[in-house]
């Protein structure tokens, strides 16, 4: 997928100003962040288990390789095949090969992340194969041609009447005078539509929340079923996974299991977690023929080692943009790629390049709810503040904020300085602004004053004024002491 | 003023207070030598480094960091009446000298000794009553830094019940970023703008009188915003509550006098 | 190079890592398959456990019906046909459990199959593994006995558990696959059921039977159950 993440602020001035996306997005605020709060309330082991999960997946990353190595052994034993694909264009030409061999017309999809972080697609499309995206979310956003602005919840940016629109245009065959305002209808027309589609599908692509070494299984964790029936029924299923994906035993898998959809829809657990390994066995009675695993670096491989190694216990749950304000006034689609929010402005530039994305880690106030809700613990401001420190040692920082700043720190240093500088426009800044309680103009602070008023300093700075008030303190005791010295004597 | 028997304390006044509001600073400065407490105000202090550091300025934030940790390196504790410098201080000094055993030393036992305000009255010194008065109501706001990185929460609220005459109303998502984020709200500000307008529609659903919090950044951007508005509510540090020091008006509201 | 070759490396690179201790570590964790910890309401007495898991299935808008013998699975069954104003045509999981039972007594006009669901079956009756009381969740496993297409196709899915099979954890239903079919072994698809299909997609309004199945229906064998 083509990032825009440059163009964040452009992007951002559009969302503010949209006002059937801040319909919706009003309506994912409480949602999300009232169930979490209430699941994790109700699972006294919820915090003890975060820390598991994080101590899980900072072990497997410090073993990566080995673990995949394992994983990968016991796909293969299980007759499955496994594709390691270095780049996003190494795993198009797998899965255009893989489908070309199968023969295939159309393909159904599961939800997959790195299905749009590969944009597979377009690649299929553009080979003459078509892609049949069956989470109603997904389904959605494809008839419109869009992104998802969100990792589980892809048509959260909508309003049930865009979908009802959507759907009139795009399912000529039904009656036009169908009722579709409530959600269930357009559930059930969706529901209509896909089966046939499912059916006749001849390769089945999914991703993968998981994957486990002890028995080369996919894991997916869906509430819809789509996943399920994708790669069920057709012959061929493809797994779209990233290598960070791996957790070593089952037992891992529950304790992570245990906080993600938890953390991310405050469910106790998902509708169908489902564990795949290989392709269907002797005796079998439904299942696919052939079981392929793509598994994709990307750039993954780099940001272990690194500063941001931590990024990579992400389960992609989705709490962190739930729960950041930033998200919540512009939506998905501003940060421009795949990955939006907290999670997205650590990631993002990891996979593209701090160049192609140096708005999203600056784009936070660090209010530092996204980390206190991550399940996996992440310290994600302190990662967006890394990508900030990239930015100003290769001088991608704007020249007025490195100007400003380096004029801010030249004072800041200088104690003695300052103090007379501070002074002095305490007191012009408060003469000027005598009989007012705040500016609503001031050079070089439009971004301020354009939405607030600039209250008027109190015209002495407290250093000072407290200067003055140690003197006069001084003096009242020497008075004070000549007094008591006079009484003496 | 009786010499105090109590703690010697160097108050991080913040450059937020020295130029805009130093009246919080006297507000705290009361009510730490009202707790006992020895007050001085080391004069080589500037400030803590967050911009430099949230903007990615490594070099300058250390130096800011050492500048301060020398300036408080002989106090039994370091005060400031903001969340976020205190925790500049506690939290991120250290990690910026990893590297640097020796100057970590130092820096570490400085860090150790600093405390935000409020909780340094409730978790160190127990002060249980304050001198202020107040008759009206007040909301609270949960500065984020405090909240997260501090842990403070009911500390505000256990004094502010300790207050003659004042009533304590809950906004709506009092936890919730005010949009200010140091530089964010300059380089972002119609997003700024965004969550700072959700926070005045909650402030003024309270029908409070007065809005509290314990970072001046904080109140400077909520009150820009409410006075922009039009709002009624009026908006000031808790300190000056807290110690009854309510002579000076409040955040943006103009002088009586002249 | 392949592209094999080409992460490993960098993988090994960046970690910075040598040998030996690394892969004892692995070694160790993989074959010592260690529980963590295991929230408390998963460690109860087996009749609590029943119970946890009745109220747990309930929770996610599924329903429980408890009857004292896979005999009384057929008038069940037809019972919940009626209550629905379903068709009386199903499709049964070819298990021993379901395929002996005594359908044309309970329902003489029951159209009963045994196999993989046709595209039109709208009433599906499976036969569960375990039944994990945690979240009400049930272990449902692919193999000459269970098509999995079975648990996602039709609209209804019946389920049939005894409850001697309910079990506290995940973890138990872990054990139980290893008993089954050898450690580190699994059954081509393990499912995981908790409830039926649902999605918020639209608007966060939680609406049931999205792709799968729009109705859960748990049939406990509880000898206990008086009736």
């Amino acid at each position: 997928m083509q990032a825009t993440s440059t163009a964040f602020k452009e992007n951002a001035a559009g969302a503010l100003v949209d006002a059937q996306l801040q319909k919706a997005l009003t309506k994912m605020k409480a949602g999300f962040i009232d169930k979490r709060a209430k699941a994790a309330a109700e699972l006294p082991e919820f915090e003890a288990l975060r820390d598991q999960a994080k101590a899980i997946k900072d072990h497997t990353l410090e073993h990566l390789d080995l673990y995949l190595e394992r994983w990968e052994s016991k796909v293969t034993a299980s007759g499955g095949r496994v594709h390691w694909c270095p780049t996003a264009e190494d795993a198009r030409a797998r899965v255009l090969e893989i489908c070309r061999a199968a023969g295939a017309r159309t393909v159904t999809k599961g939800k997959s992340m790195i299905g749009e972080e590969i944009a597979i697609n377009d690649h299929l499309e553009a080979n003459g194969i078509e892609p049949i995206e069956t989470d109603l979310g997904e389904y959605i956003i494809q008839l419109r041609h869009e992104p998802p602005s969100h990792i589980i919840a892809p048509a959260v940016h909508l309003t049930k009447e865009q979908v009802a629109e959507d759907f009139r245009r795009a399912h000529t065959a039904l009656p036009g005078d169908r009722q579709l305002e409530e959600p269930i209808q357009l559930v059930t027309e969706a529901r209509a539509m896909l089966r046939e589609r499912f059916l006749a599908a001849d390769v089945g692509i999914t991703g993968a929340n998981f994957l486990v070494a002890e028995t080369g299984s996919s894991v997916i964790v869906t509430n819809e079923g789509n996943g399920d029936m994708t790669q069920l029924l057709p012959r061929v299923h493809i797994v779209l996974a990233s290598i960070e994906k791996v957790v070593p035993t089952l037992e891992d898998l529950a304790t992570i299991l245990r906080v993600l959809a938890r953390s991310a829809t405050g469910q106790e657990f998902s509708s169908y977690t489902t564990l795949s390994t290989g392709p269907r066995r002797p005796g079998d009675i439904d299942g696919p023929d052939e079981y392929h695993v793509i598994v994709l670096d990307n750039g993954r491989s780099a940001m272990l080692g690194s500063e941001f190694q931590e990024m990579l216990r992400c389960i992609r749950c989705g709490a962190c943009m739930n729960h950041c304000p930033v998200y919540h006034a512009v939506g998905g689609h501003a940060y421009g790629w795949v990955y939006p929010g907290p999670m997205g402005s650590v990631l993002t530039p990891a996979l593209i390049g701090i160049d192609k994305a140096a708005h999203l880690p600056n784009a936070s106030t660090f209010c530092g709810r996204c980390e206190a809700v991550c399940p996996m613990r992440i310290p994600l401001p302190k990662m967006m503040r890394h990508w900030r420190e990239k930015e100003f040692e290769r001088h991608l920082s704007p020249p007025t904020v490195r100007v400003g700043l380096g004029f801010w720190s030249f004072f800041a240093r200088r104690p003695w300085l300052y103090h007379r500088l501070t002074a002095l426009q305490a007191r012009v800044m408060g003469r000027l602004g005598r009989g007012r309680g705040g500016f609503s103009k001031l050079p070089l602070a439009g971004g301020w004053t354009e939405y607030r008023e600039m209250p008027v300093p109190q015209g002495r700075t407290f250093q000072d004024l407290w200067a003055e008030r140690r003197g006069e303190r001084a003096q009242g005791a020497r008075a004070q002491g000549a007094r008591a010295q006079g009484a003496r004597g | 003023m009786p010499p105090a028997s109590g703690p010697r304390v160097g108050l991080f006044v913040t450059c937020l207070v020295d130029l805009f509001r130093p009246s919080v600073a006297f507000a705290a400065v009361k009510l730490l030598e009202e707790a006992g407490c020895a007050v001085e105000v080391p004069r080589a202090q500037t400030c803590c480094g967050q911009p430099a550091y949230n903007s990615g300025d490594r070099k300058d934030t250390r130096a800011l960091a050492l500048q301060t940790v020398r300036a408080f390196a002989d106090f039994d504790y370091v005060v400031a009446p903001s969340g976020s410098c205190a925790a500049m201080i506690r939290d991120h000094y250290p990690a910026l000298f990893a590297d640097d055993p020796d100057a970590r030393r130092a820096v570490e036992a400085v860090a150790g000794r600093t405390w935000e305000l409020v909780s340094f009255l409730t978790d160190v010194l127990h002060v249980e009553r304050v001198p202020g008065r107040f008759e009206g109501t007040v909301t609270y706001h949960d500065s984020c830094s405090g909240l997260r990185e501090l842990g403070i929460k009911g500390q505000p609220r256990r004094l502010l019940h300790g207050v003659a005459g004042l009533r304590l109303r809950e906004m709506q998502d009092s936890e919730t970023c005010c949009g200010f984020g140091g530089t964010f709200c300059v380089k972002y500000p119609a997003i700024s703008d965004k969550i700072v307008t959700a926070k005045a529609d909650n402030i003024d659903a309270t029908g409070a009188d007065l809005m509290l919090a314990g970072d001046l950044g904080c109140l400077l951007n909520m009150a820009g915003k409410l006075k922009r508005r039009g709002s009624k509510v009026q908006a000031r540090h808790v300190a000056e509550v807290l110690a009854g020091q309510l002579q000076e008006p409040a955040i943006g509201e103009p002088s009586s006098d002249r | 190079m392949s592209g094999r070759d080409e992460i490993l490396g960098r993988l090994r690179r960046s970690l910075k890592r040598g040998d030996g201790a690394a892969a004892a570590a692995v070694d160790e964790r993989l074959q010592g398959r260690r529980r963590n910890l295991v929230p408390a309401r998963a460690k109860q007495e087996p009749a609590a456990l029943v119970d946890l898991f009745e109220e747990k299935v309930k929770a996610v808008q599924g329903t429980v019906r408890r009857i004292s013998g896979l005999d009384g699975v057929p008038a069940a069954v037809a019972d919940h046909l009626k209550a629905h104003n379903l068709p009386p045509k199903i499709c049964i999981a070819p298990a021993p459990d379901l395929e002996g039972l005594a359908w044309s007594q309970a329902a003489p006009l029951l159209d009963v199959r045994a196999g993989a669901p046709a595209a039109d079956d709208l009433v599906g009756v499976a036969r569960a593994a375990a039944g994990v009381a945690e979240t009400g969740t049930l272990m449902l496993l692919s193999g000459p006995t269970g098509p999995s297409t079975l648990n996602f196709l039709p609209d209804d899915h019946i389920v049939v558990l005894r409850a001697e099979e309910i079990v506290g954890a995940y973890e138990d239903g872990w054990d139980l696959l290893r008993q089954r079919y050898g450690v580190g072994e699994m059954p081509r698809t393990m499912n995981f059921v908790t409830g039926p299909s649902r999605t918020g997609d639209i608007e966060q309004t939680i609406i049931n039977g999205a792709h799968g199945p729009r109705r859960l229906h748990v049939l406990l064998v509880d000898p206990a159950v008086s009736e």
